[in-house]
């Protein structure tokens, strides 16, 4: 098989979601942007598993996936309590940390 | 380096400060107590000291009393220890001015919310640990104690100073530090050049080193050199970079103030001795030239300055600035005379200047201000407090009868050979330490009774109302001062000092032969012979 | 530790082998009055005044005791020794150093007596007095008794530190104080000549001791020979008040008067020639011949500016101050002659020793009785009130100016006969300076008798500086017997001391050279009584036929305002180093706040400064941070792509 099309696909799929990151301030979808890129990388890994025919790489994607559901419901939280108090989900809101 | 013949002596010398520091630190609740345990244990402390010089054979091997164990084996790092003459000495000065410091201190009035308990046990850890740096025979040891030290003397700088007390530790801290660091980078190098040389795994043993790198070639030795010299430099202040030392000595309270200018320093002075000159001798050798008009420059640099001075403490750091330069001077005049004047005036600058700044604390703890100008005709108030600073002072003028003649006689005789110039300059240097000395003892001690801190006192009996021998009370009126002569503490605190310099001066025999087998070993090392020949008693090299 | 002695040096035994008590008892008394404090005050004068007698007893017990046809070298301990720098505390027993001794402690013992009266009004602190001169009795004679040039050096700056304390002993008062430290500073100027000469020689013959030195000069280089020569002469001048030196002693003066007639008269301000007297194989050597001549320089032109400017002072002491030294500058001059003079050199020493210490105390005495009054103007007519200070008085004056037969007549005009005796015009010079010195000298000694004892009397109906009428007195007999010992010693010491001085120092500094000048001995001294007399007269013709005025005049020529004002040497101090120092030392502190230390902290202001901009960088916006995140991992990968492909 030629990898070429999934890793087009996965960096395309990339720099979507670290552009998305980059630009959008809702923090849903920065949250969500970074969903994809991980989503980006498991489908390299995969790729490549398939490719070298074992299964290193298949489980580093599960890996990252556990850690994405546990970063889901961190962040998530996180997001619903600023919410709760700032009444605003746009991270450029949030900016204390500064300086 | 077998563990088996270890020393309990040196082992107890290291642990028993710190043993002490620990259980005054225990004991913060009741001040009294606190103080009386840290006498205690800084008294043990001497008498091991002495049984360490008592236990020490001069004709013996380098390095005495010997114990080791492993501390870092992947990177040949132990924790080792062991004692020449010079490291003796230091080791005896710093025994014997701690127990005067504590004394000294015990009426001290400290910061608001601070103990004596903490003050105390903050000295005897650095008590500890500088017998540590005196004591380590391990570089990497040398280097992590070396760092050590900085702490318990930046929290004894900024917690218990004076008004800009941040500010000094700070700049203390920093300097010292950042010399530190420098020094790693050569620490580090040392340990690849030895696995180099022995294949594999290196060392950081200092006898190892000696004689696995010292052979290096110049260009090498150079960058190395600098990188010790420039922390040696630092704390032993040599001109230019001693400007942290007159806002430590005078921020710090006066123990301490002892402690930084009285053993502190010596580290830097000790590291040329013990590792400058035996690890790179060719460099030594050739930086010679910027290491004397640095120390020529301090002499009459620091001189000029302490005639400058208006405040007492930012003076006598820059006495000490001065004396170090001679102190460098000897080392680098590579002669046997010379150098062994360097180490008896290390531990002569600690007694000497020691009495000096502890007086001069004595009198601002009268007076109540550190300014020069705010003092005059005091001998009349109290005659015996002006006798002991004019001893103390001529003992930094280094009057002979007094022990700081030898080694300043010592460090001329040895270094005119070989350095003419830099000996006739340091020489007119004495002519400025007889007038720092007698204008300071003028201004405060002779004329009229004058200045803020005097006017209207009046000498005289003891009264009831003086707590604690603390030497001031201030009447109902404030015209109406009452100024006090020694009371019988700080008799006691200054007579060993007074018969030190007194009968050191007379009898030097017994420091000068302790030393001078390590003397003549670190010139060997260098690869020096003695300028001046002679058939008999010439400089032996094994 | 036996070192390998000189020809003619043994070991002492004996009497000699004692020596160590001289130096020893008056420390003891020294170091007892000193921590004994005030328990002390009421035997301390007398314990301070027991152990310089008892010393001088010893003295003349080793002086009959022993044969000073040898030098006997005294070994007491190891003092600093580091491989080949061997430097014994031990003592030289010989001939100059016995001669010393008996002065110092003999005139020293009469000075102690004396200052009992003297300092009785001082009670309080009078044993502290005692212990500095104890102190200072223990130093000089370590000086003159120790065996090596570091000894000499040790007991030489202990002078200095006694002479300090003595000098500055009225505290209280801003002169005295000052005045102490300009002596410890200008001696210290020549301590420094001293101890490089110490350095070259350790560096050239390898040891400091007497012996060693000296056996190895002989075939020293010229040069050499010449630096050792001049920085011994330094510190002569510092230590003797010779010129460019000379202006800490009239100073000194501020002391009491037993200090300044023991110290600044009788015995320390003379260890500069004791010293070169000491360094004679030195000077006697054919390569010292420059040298000797600078010594001859600087004492002839010593000799001319103590008299000038003893002209011209009111104050009584300050006048005898500048006798001193001019006197000392006759010594000096002497002993520039190499072995044509040192014997004469010593023996005008100790002449002047005696007569100087009793005008002195005969100074102390008037004061004493004057509420401390030393303007001289303000004296006149005492003979009568005070008749034994008169009288004794005016003996050590004549023994001064060179009257005949009384004791400066033998030991001056020997000096005057050497110098006359060098060769060329050399000789004409120093003698005939030495011969005007000795004019000047009759004629402000005869100002200073004129002023003080005859003529009529000025004080009555003035009031002393605190307020008081003078009401003269003669002083009790603790004070007038030493004066009346001094006295005789002035008249007779002369004769006896010129007949057997020369030949009893022989062992110790060589022969005497003989000289031949183009005037007969006898001519010499018929001349120079002759000029004294002139000099006498023309003071008489001055201020003994008319009445002198109580206040100074002010409008005279410049030569006397020259000399009031020390020959302007104060003011070239002043404006050389005094000013130029304390300008230097100010700007050093401003260039070490400002500028070393204000490098330091410019670069801790400039890192805080730089750090200060850069955390504007953290501005809180979670998509920048990200954005520098992805930048650095950019940078990361390319740098490996880089790396690997290229």
């Amino acid at each position: 098989m030629t990898p070429t099309y999934y890793l087009l696909l996965s960096a395309l799929l990339f720099t979507i979601g670290a552009v998305g990151v980059l630009v959008r301030r809702n923090a849903i979808v920065v949250f969500m942007c970074i969903e994809l890129m991980l989503n980006a990388v498991n489908l390299t890994l995969v790729t490549f598993a398939r490719l070298n025919g074992d299964l290193h790489g298949q489980v580093m994607g599960f890996f990252v996936m556990v850690v994405a559901a546990a970063e889901v419901v961190v962040g998530l939280a996180i997001i619903l309590s600023i919410f709760r108090t700032r009444r605003t989900a746009s991270v450029d809101d949030s900016n204390l940390l500064k300086y | 380096m077998t563990s088996s013949s270890n020393s309990w002596l040196l082992a107890a010398l290291l642990l028993l400060p710190l043993v002490g520091a620990a259980v005054v630190t225990g004991l913060r609740g009741n001040d009294r107590v606190a103080k009386l345990t840290a006498l205690g244990f800084s008294l043990a402390e001497f008498a091991l000291a002495i049984g360490a010089w008592i236990a020490y054979a001069p004709d013996g091997a380098r390095i005495q009393q010997h114990f080791s164990f492993d501390w870092i084996p992947a990177f040949g790092v132990h924790i080792s220890f062991g004692v020449d003459g010079i490291a003796l000495v230091m080791i005896a000065v710093i025994g014997l001015l701690v127990p005067l410091v504590i004394g000294a201190g015990w009426a001290e009035k400290l910061p608001e919310g601070r103990t004596a308990g903490g003050f105390f046990a903050l000295i005897l850890l650095e008590q500890a640990l500088t017998v540590g740096v005196f004591a380590a025979t391990d570089v990497f040891l040398f280097y992590v104690l070396f760092e050590i030290m900085l702490i318990p003397m930046y929290f004894l700088i900024g917690s218990y100073g004076g008004a800009r007390r941040q500010y000094a530790a700070v700049k203390f801290f920093l300097y010292s530090f950042l010399g530190g660091l420098i020094m790693l980078a050569s620490v580090i190098a040392l340990y690849v050049m030895s696995a180099d040389e022995l294949g594999g795994q290196g060392t950081f043993d200092w006898a190892t080193l000696v004689q696995t790198v010292s052979d290096a070639p110049l260009s090498t030795q150079i960058w190395l050199f600098l990188g010790f010299f420039i922390a040696f430099a630092i704390k032993a202040p040599l001109v230019p970079l001693h400007t942290w030392l007159p806002d430590a000595t005078a921020e710090a309270p006066i123990g301490v103030a002892v402690l930084l200018v009285g053993i502190l320093d010596k580290v830097g002075t000790f590291g040329f001795l013990r590792y400058l000159l035996p690890l790179f001798p060719a460099a030594s050798e050739a930086l010679t030239p910027l290491v004397l008009v640095l120390a020529v420059a301090g002499v009459i640099y620091g001189s000029l300055l302490a005639v400058g001075q208006s405040d007492m403490k930012r003076f006598v750091a820059y006495v000490s600035i001065a004396h170090f330069g001679f102190i460098a001077l000897g080392i680098f005049a590579f002669s046997s005379q010379a150098m062994t004047g360097s180490v008896t005036y290390m531990v002569n600058h600690s007694i000497a200047t020691g009495m000096l700044i502890l007086v001069i604390g004595m009198v601002i703890a009268r007076g109540g201000s550190s300014r020069i100008a705010d003092y005059g005709g005091m001998a009349k108030l109290t005659p015996l407090l002006a006798g002991t600073l004019l001893i103390a002072g001529l003992a930094s003028l280094s009057l002979p009868g007094t022990s700081s003649f030898i080694s300043e006689f010592l460090v001329l005789v040895g270094s005119y050979p070989n350095a003419p110039v830099y000996t006739i300059i340091a020489t007119v240097g004495m002519v400025f330490a007889a007038l720092y000395v007698l204008w300071l003892y003028q201004r405060i001690m002779q004329g009229p009774l004058r200045g803020a801190a005097l006017v209207g006192a009046t000498g005289g009996a003891a009264p009831a109302t003086v707590e604690g021998g603390g030497g001031v009370a201030v009447a109902t009126e404030p015209e109406t001062k009452k100024i006090l002569d020694l009371n019988s503490r700080e008799k006691w605190v200054l007579a060993p000092l007074v018969l030190l310099i007194v009968g050191l001066g007379l009898y030097p025999k017994p420091v000068l032969a302790t030393v001078q087998p390590s003397v003549d070993a670190t010139m060997c090392a260098a690869g020096q012979t003695d300028p001046v020949q002679s058939a008999e008693r010439q400089l032996q090299c094994p | 530790m036996t070192t390998t002695l000189a020809e003619g040096v043994v070991d002492a035994s004996g009497a000699a082998s004692a020596a160590w008590l001289l130096l020893a008892l008056p420390a003891l008394g020294a170091a007892v009055l000193l921590i004994g404090g005030r328990r002390t005050d009421k035997w301390g004068h007398l314990l301070g005044s027991g152990t310089v007698i008892a010393a001088f007893a010893l003295a003349v017990v080793t002086f009959f005791g022993t044969d000073f046809a040898q030098q006997h070298n005294l070994h007491l301990w190891d003092w600093i020794s580091v491989n080949q720098l061997v430097i014994d505390f031990g003592l030289r027993i010989d001939a100059l150093s016995i001669t010393f001794v008996l002065l110092i402690t003999g005139v020293g013992s009469l000075i102690h007596i004396y200052s009992i009266g003297y300092m009785n009004h001082e009670l309080r602190d009078r044993r502290r007095f005692f212990a500095y001169l104890n102190l200072f009795v223990s130093a000089m004679l370590l000086l003159v008794l120790g065996n090596s040039f570091v000894t000499l050096y040790f007991g030489w700056e202990g002078v200095g530190l006694a002479s300090y304390l003595l000098i500055g002993w009225y505290q209280g008062k801003d002169f005295a104080a000052t005045a102490a430290k300009k002596a410890f500073l200008m001696n210290r100027v020549g301590d420094v000549g001293l101890a490089l000469a110490i350095f070259l020689m350790f560096k050239n013959f390898g040891s400091t001791q007497y012996t060693e030195v000296f056996a190895a000069v002989g075939d020293a280089p010229t040069g050499l020979i010449v630096a050792i020569g001049l920085l011994l002469l330094l510190g002569a001048c510092g230590k003797s008040g010779q010129f460019p030196l000379q202006a800490w002693l009239p100073d000194a003066m501020a002391g009491p008067t037993p200090v300044s007639a023991l110290i600044h008269a009788a015995t320390m301000v003379t260890a500069g020639v004791y010293l070169i007297a000491r360094s004679s194989p030195i000077y006697s050597l054919p390569q010292a011949a420059d040298a000797r001549l600078v010594v001859m320089i600087i004492g002839a032109v010593t000799i001319l500016i103590g008299c000038v400017i003893g002209c011209a002072y009111d104050d009584f002491k300050k006048v005898l101050a500048y006798s001193t030294v001019s006197q000392i500058g006759y010594m000096i001059l002497a002993v520039g002659l190499g072995p044509a003079g040192y014997a004469f050199g010593i023996l005008h020493l100790i002449t002047h020793g005696f007569f100087k210490a009793g005008l002195f105390l005969g100074a102390g005495s008037v004061m004493h009785a004057m509420n401390d009054e030393g303007d001289i103007r303000r004296l006149g007519g005492l003979w009568k009130k005070m008749p034994i200070t008169f009288w004794t008085w005016t003996l050590g004056y004549l023994a001064l100016i060179g009257f005949p037969f009384l004791s400066g007549f033998f030991s001056k005009d020997e000096i005057i006969n050497a110098a006359l005796g060098q060769e060329g015009p050399r000789g004409w010079i120093f003698g005939g300076v030495a011969l005007l010195g000795a004019g000047l000298t009759a004629f402000y000694m005869t100002r200073l008798l004129i002023l003080v004892f005859l003529g009529k009397a000025r004080w009555t109906g003035l009031k002393s500086a605190d307020g008081k009428d003078y009401h003269p007195h003669e002083s009790p007999t603790t004070m007038t017997v030493p004066m009346i010992i001094l006295a005789v010693g002035s008249v007779a010491g002369g004769f006896i001391l010129s007949m057997v001085l020369p030949d009893f120092l022989v062992p110790a500094i060589g022969e005497v050279q003989e000289t031949h000048g183009a005037l007969s001995h006898t001519m010499v001294g018929i001349l120079a009584v002759a000029i004294s007399a002139i000099g006498a007269g023309i003071a008489y013709l001055i201020f003994g036929r008319s009445e002198q005025p109580v206040e100074r005049p002010q409008r005279v020529t410049f030569a006397v305002r020259a000399a009031r004002a020390d020959l302007f040497g104060n003011h070239l101090n002043e404006a050389l180093f005094a000013r130029p120092g304390t300008w230097l030392t100010r700007a050093l502190v401003y260039v070490d706040n400002r500028g070393v230390d204000g490098l330091v902290n410019g670069i801790a202001a400039g890192l805080g400064g730089s750090s200060g901009r850069l955390r504007r960088t953290q501005t809180g916006f979670v998509r920048s941070y990200a954005l520098s995140m992805l930048g650095g991992s950019i940078l990361v990968v390319a740098a490996l792509l880089v790396v690997r492909f290229a």
